[in-house]
C-alpha cells in the first residue's frame, strides 16, 4: 500500500490520492501538439463541443420526449415546442446540431485527407475516426425516428427495407430489426434505445479511443514535417518557446482552439435562432402516416451522397455499390500507396484525385436530394461511376508518386 | 493571411453545398405559385354601390340566406346544432356575422350568384356526379340581380367588424374552423374543445365531433388535415397562395376556395403561427442576447489566444 502523509492543502490532499498533477501534466502541461497548424486543427475541439452540446440538450429534451406511437409526435411539438420553458430552444440546439455536427465531421475528414493524416502510424487515428464517423450517423438515423413525424416513418421503412439486401430478400431480418412488419410501437423503442443508450455508450468508447491514438504518432501538421517531439518538448522546457516547434496542449493549443470554437458558436447560434430550417424538415412536421407516402423522400444532406450511390443503379448493383462507399473510406490508409504524408498540393496527382473527390461528393449529395429525373439521373449516376472509379485508380496514382 | 485563405475555401464548399440541397432542390422539387394578393381576378369586378337596409331585407327575407345560416349578431342563432347540419349539408354552413369583414366583397358577391363557381369546386359537382352543392345559387329578387347581391353584400359588410377589428381566431374559425381541428389550440370542427368535469359530457361531446367528422368525411372525400404544424410543415408562402387557390397547388382537391380577403388571409396565417410556432418572438429575443454574449466571449477568447501565443511566435 502507498504510503500516505498528512496532507498540507486541499490540493496535496488530492494529489496523493489521484496523482492530479501527474494527470495534469500528461494530458495537458506536456502533451505536445505541432506549433504549425492552421485553424482546421481546431475541428476536433469544435466536434467536442458540438458533442457536449448534444448531449446536454438530449438530456433536456429527454426529461419530456415520450417513445410512444401515439404520443412521441405531441410531445415533440406540444409538450416541448410549446407548453416547457425553454423546450423549443433545446430542441433547435440539438436539432441544428444535428445536422451541423456533420458538417464538421466532413471538413476534420477532408482535412486528414488533404494533409496525409492517416499515414506513418496514424492509421489507428483514421479508423477510430471512421468508427465515430459511422456510430454518429447510427445516432443521427435513430434520432431522426424520434418525432415520429411522416420523415421519421418513410426514412425507417426505407433504410430498414436495405437489410432484406436485394434480391436474396432477407425479409426475415428486416422484421427482426423492426420488430414487426413496418415501423411501429417496437421500432420507436428501441430506435429509442439505441439513441439515448448504446450509440452514445459506443462513441463516448470510440472518443476515447480516437484521442488514445492520437498520443504516440502525435498530431500532423500543416507541412507533414517529421521531427523529434522530445527534443522539440526540451526546447520549450528549458524555455525556448519560441523556436520550439511544439507548443502545450493547455493552455497554448486551448486558447487558439477556444478562440475557433467562440467564433464557431457564433456561427451556430445563428443557425439555432433564425436559420434552422434547413436542420428540421418541414416533411416531418406531418405526423407519421402509414397510408400515405410522401412525393419525395430524402435523407439529411449529410446522408445524401452515399443514398446517391445506391439510387441510380439497379437494385443489387446498387447495394453492392453502397456496401462499397460506406467501407471504403476505413481503406483509405491502404489503397494510399505512396510513402508521403505531406500535404495535398506537394503530392502531384493526387491533389487532383483530393479536389475530384470533394466536388464530385458535393455533385452526389445535390443529386441525391433531387428528384431522380431526366439530367438529375445521369448526373448522379456519372458522379457514382467517378466516385467508384476514383477509388479504383487510388493506389494507381499513389503508386506513381515520386517520394518527397 | 493563409488562414483567411483556407477558410475562405471551406465557406465556399458550405455555401455551395447549402445552396444546391436547399433553395435549389426545393425549388425543383415544388411548384412556386405567385401570390396575386388575393384579387380574384377570375371573378367579375363588383360594379354596384350597396345599400345595407335593402340587403338586410334581402338577406331576411327573399335572398333566403338564413334558411340555413345562423347571423347570431342580427339575432338568428343556429337553428340546428353543427352535427344535424352537417348530416344534412356535408358540412356545418357558416354563422354569417363576421363574413362581411373576413371574405372579400367581390368574392362574397360572385358566392352568392353561383357558389360552386366562386369556390372553384365544379369538378366535384358537375351533371355527371349527379351532386349539386348544398348551397343554393341566388337568382335574383325580380329586380337587378347585380344590384341586390351588391345590396346583400353592403349589409353583411355593415354588421361585421372591421376587418382590423377582427381577431386571428375570429377568422380561422369561420373560413377554416368547419373542416379543419387543430387540436394544439383545442379547436374541433363543432368549436372549442371544453374543459369537462364528468367523463360522460366528454364523452358526449367526443361522440358529436365523431359524427360530425364522419359526416365531413362523407362530404369531402377524406377528413381535412389537423392544421395544428401546418405553419412549420408548409411555410407561410405555401400556406397563404394554398388559401388563395388551393387548386394552384393541389389540383382537384376537394377544398374550396374560400375567398379570404387579403387581410382575412393575414389573420388566418398569424392563428396557425401561434398554433404550431407560439414562440417566435421569445426566439429573437433570447438569440439576440446570446448572440451579444457570444460577441463578448470571443472577444474574451481572441484575447487570451493572444497573451498565450506571444511568447511563441
Amino acid at each position: 500500500m502507498a504510503h500516505f502523509t498528512k496532507a498540507t492543502s486541499v490540493h496535496d490532499w488530492l494529489d496523493q490520492r489521484l496523482a492530479v498533477d501527474t494527470l495534469q501534466r500528461v494530458l495537458s502541461k506536456e502533451y505536445w501538439i505541432p506549433k504549425n497548424i492552421n485553424f482546421l486543427w481546431a475541428m476536433g475541439m469544435v466536434l467536442a463541443f458540438t458533442f457536449g452540446i448534444l448531449l446536454v440538450s438530449g438530456i433536456f429534451l429527454l426529461m419530456y420526449y415520450q417513445p410512444n406511437v401515439d404520443l412521441a409526435f405531441d410531445s415533440v411539438n406540444y409538450t416541448i415546442m410549446r407548453e416547457v420553458d425553454f423546450g423549443w430552444l433545446w430542441r433547435h440546439v440539438h436539432a441544428v446540431a444535428a445536422s451541423v455536427v456533420f458538417l464538421i465531421i466532413y471538413i476534420h475528414m477532408l482535412t486528414g485527407i488533404y494533409y496525409g493524416s492517416y499515414k506513418k502510424g496514424r492509421e489507428i487515428i483514421w479508423i477510430s475516426g471512421m468508427l465515430l464517423f459511422v456510430a454518429f450517423s447510427a445516432e443521427a438515423f435513430s434520432g431522426y425516428m424520434l418525432p415520429w413525424g411522416q420523415m421519421s416513418y418513410w426514412a425507417g421503412m426505407v433504410i430498414t427495407n436495405l437489410f432484406s439486401l436485394g434480391s436474396l430478400e432477407f425479409n426475415g431480418l428486416v422484421e427482426w430489426i423492426r420488430g414487426d412488419y413496418v415501423p411501429g410501437q417496437a421500432f420507436l423503442d428501441r430506435f429509442f434505445m439505441l439513441h439515448v443508450l448504446l450509440i452514445p455508450l459506443a462513441i463516448l468508447g470510440l472518443i476515447g479511443l480516437h484521442f488514445g491514438a492520437l498520443r504516440i504518432p502525435h498530431v500532423n501538421n500543416q507541412d507533414g514535417e517529421e521531427f523529434d517531439f522530445e527534443e522539440e518538448a526540451a526546447k520549450y522546457k528549458a524555455g525556448d518557446k519560441k523556436s520550439s516547434k511544439v507548443i502545450a496542449f493547455a493552455n497554448d493549443f486551448l486558447a487558439k482552439d477556444m478562440f475557433v470554437v467562440s467564433i464557431y458558436l457564433i456561427f451556430f447560434f445563428y443557425l439555432v435562432f433564425w436559420h434552422f430550417g434547413f436542420a428540421m424538415d418541414p416533411i416531418n412536421f406531418d405526423p407519421a402516416d402509414g397510408l400515405k407516402t410522401p412525393p419525395h423522400i430524402y435523407p439529411e444532406w449529410y446522408f445524401l451522397w452515399s443514398y446517391e450511390i445506391l439510387r441510380p443503379f439497379p437494385k443489387d448493383p446498387g447495394l453492392i455499390a453502397f456496401g462499397f462507399a460506406q467501407v471504403i473510406f476505413f481503406l483509405l490508409p491502404f489503397l494510399d500507396r505512396s510513402p508521403n504524408a505531406v500535404p495535398a498540393s506537394r503530392r502531384g496527382l493526387f491533389f487532383f484525385w483530393f479536389w475530384a473527390m470533394v466536388i464530385d461528393l458535393i455533385v452526389l449529395t445535390a443529386m441525391g436530394k433531387l428528384p431522380p429525373q431526366g439530367i438529375y439521373s445521369t448526373i448522379g449516376l456519372y458522379a457514382a461511376w467517378v466516385f467508384i472509379g476514383l477509388w479504383v485508380a487510388l493506389p494507381f496514382i499513389t503508386k506513381m508518386e515520386k517520394r518527397v | 493571411m493563409k488562414e483567411f485563405k483556407i477558410l475562405a475555401v471551406v465557406v465556399f464548399f458550405t455555401l455551395v453545398t447549402y445552396y444546391l440541397v436547399e433553395p435549389f432542390a426545393h425549388s425543383q422539387m415544388h411548384a412556386h405559385v405567385e401570390s396575386e394578393g388575393f384579387s380574384y381576378d377570375d371573378l367579375p369586378a363588383l360594379e354596384k354601390k350597396g345599400d345595407a337596409a335593402k340587403g338586410q331585407e334581402l338577406v331576411m327575407g327573399a335572398g333566403g340566406c338564413i334558411g340555413c345560416h345562423s347571423i347570431e349578431k342580427a339575432g338568428f342563432p343556429a337553428a340546428m346544432t353543427p352535427v344535424d347540419n352537417s348530416a344534412a349539408y356535408g358540412v356545418n354552413p357558416p354563422d354569417l356575422s363576421d363574413a362581411g369583414g373576413i371574405y372579400s366583397p367581390k368574392f362574397l358577391a360572385a358566392l352568392i350568384k353561383n357558389p360552386a363557381h366562386a369556390l372553384k369546386v365544379e369538378h366535384k359537382f358537375t351533371p355527371e356526379s349527379g351532386k349539386m352543392h348544398p348551397m343554393v345559387a341566388f337568382y335574383g329578387a325580380g329586380g337587378d340581380i347585380d344590384q341586390e347581391v351588391a345590396d346583400m353584400v353592403a349589409y353583411l359588410q355593415s354588421i361585421a367588424p372591421k376587418p382590423d377589428q377582427i381577431t386571428p381566431a375570429q377568422a380561422f374559425e369561420t373560413a377554416c374552423g368547419r373542416c379543419h381541428a387543430v387540436k394544439y389550440e383545442d379547436w374541433t370542427q363543432i368549436g372549442e374543445m371544453p374543459k369537462f368535469k364528468k367523463k360522460r359530457d366528454e364523452l358526449v361531446f367526443l361522440t358529436q365531433l365523431e359524427d360530425y367528422k364522419a359526416n365531413l368525411m362523407n362530404y369531402m372525400g377524406k377528413l381535412p388535415p389537423d392544421l395544428s404544424m401546418y405553419i412549420r410543415s408548409r411555410g407561410e408562402h405555401y400556406l397563404s397562395t394554398f388559401i388563395e387557390n388551393p387548386q394552384n397547388l393541389l389540383h382537384g382537391t376537394a377544398m374550396p376556395r374560400v375567398g379570404v380577403s387579403a387581410e382575412g388571409a393575414e389573420k388566418v396565417i398569424e392563428y396557425l403561427e401561434d398554433a404550431g410556432d407560439p414562440k417566435r418572438a421569445e426566439r429573437d429575443s433570447v438569440g439576440v442576447k446570446v448572440m451579444i454574449f457570444l460577441l463578448v466571449f470571443a472577444a474574451a477568447a481572441y484575447l487570451w489566444k493572444k497573451e498565450i501565443w506571444k511568447d511563441l511566435h
